[in-house]
């Protein structure tokens, strides 16, 4: 078992551990919506599989975020819809 | 810039604040801020940049008020439904202060007319749900080196980064846009209507510390709160060299218009 940080929280896992796997442990529901640093470096998305987690590692996952206002773009959206 | 009795009243306290006097008072008036979006988020940034004598506010959206729109956009009110939001914006905000000078822009911003609206301010702030535009306000920004806001909310969260030149931009931290649909909006997953209060402050405030120079901006630093357990977390960054807009190998060199999530929009909207 080894310890390593995500978001700041201490967590166990077996290693080694891909980026992928971890993401997939964390149950993240749309992995296509998380960016990840590790160690304070992000992680290209395509390097996931191939990126090992090790013990200490501290990882942030981000999500992405909207806003307040429903998004507004009619123009976009029939070019979109169509 | 001499105060009238009335400014120094109005802007006494602050004034009072050491950090920023009347220097940095003169500064606030002298300031240019575009607000992209006039719903939840840029509501409370218009208020407060308002109510703080920010001399000219840009406001563009292009969008009307709707009865949804209330639970959390305070700068509409119930009578301003199907209203234009720049047009509902800047009556409350000409109330509020009438020393500000609020442009209206009742459009998009889109690739074609963001480098022109951009040009004229000093910081812009993103106030949008919308990753297209998100990520057209980084990149406009980015390219014309111009300070900017970054704000985003999502059911009980939120998170901001502020960038000037030089340090890490969006696109440092999301490379690109998710794909169309994969992203809830808050249309969708619904959002704590005090959230976007609370994330909109916290965007003002940073406007006001970059016109005044007071303090350290949000730069190289992402805040992300979460409402639920009312935890906030600020994640360290730095400007990533893999950035396709500021990295070293950009590949990101002019403005384009993504694609966005609009087809459950469109879809939301004929259920009405």
């Amino acid at each position: 078992m080894s310890k390593i940080s995500v978001n700041g929280k201490a967590q166990e896992v077996e290693t080694p551990i891909s980026v992928t796997e971890l993401i997939k442990l964390n149950n993240v529901a749309q992995p296509e919506m998380v960016s990840i640093q590790l160690n304070g470096e992000f992680v290209n998305r395509e390097d996931y599989d191939s990126t090992q987690v090790s013990d200490a590692d501290e990882l942030d996952f981000l999500y992405f975020m909207g806003g307040g206002s429903r998004p507004q773009t009619p123009k976009v959206a029939l070019r979109l819809c169509r | 810039m001499d105060f009238t009795e009335d400014q120094i009243q109005r802007y006494s306290r602050h004034i009072l604040l050491q950090d920023v006097g009347v220097e940095g008072q003169e500064k606030i008036n002298k300031g240019k801020v575009l607000i992209v979006g006039a719903g939840g988020l840029g509501a409370p940034i218009a208020l407060y940049l308002a109510a703080a004598g920010v001399g000219t506010i840009g406001i563009i959206d292009g969008d009307v008020v709707d009865l949804s729109n209330l639970q959390r956009q305070i700068i509409h009110f119930t009578p301003d439904v199907n209203k234009p939001k720049v047009i509902s914006a800047k009556e409350k905000l000409n109330l509020i202060n009438p020393d500000v000078n609020v442009i209206t822009y009742q459009e998009l911003l889109t690739a074609e007319n963001a480098e022109r609206i951009i040009r004229d301010y000093d910081f812009v702030v993103d106030g949008t749900d919308n990753f297209p535009v998100k990520f057209l306000i980084n990149d406009a920004c980015v390219i014309a080196k111009k300070p900017f806001s970054h704000g985003g909310i999502l059911r009980f969260d939120g998170q901001t980064l502020t960038y000037v030149p030089g340090s890490a931009c969006y696109r440092c931290l999301f490379h690109s846009p998710p794909p169309p649909n994969a992203v809830p909006t808050c249309s969708q997953a619904g959002v704590l209507g005090a959230i976007a209060g609370m994330l909109g402050t916290i965007q003002a405030a940073e406007v006001l510390k970059y016109l005044t120079g007071v303090g350290d901006l949000l730069t190289n630093r992402l805040l992300t709160f979460n409402a639920k357990t009312m935890e906030f977390r600020t994640i360290k960054s730095k400007p990533n060299n893999n950035c396709p807009v500021c990295g070293s190998h950009p590949t990101v060199t002019g403005l384009v218009d993504y694609e966005q999530a609009v087809c459950d929009i469109e879809s939301h909207r004929k259920q009405k």
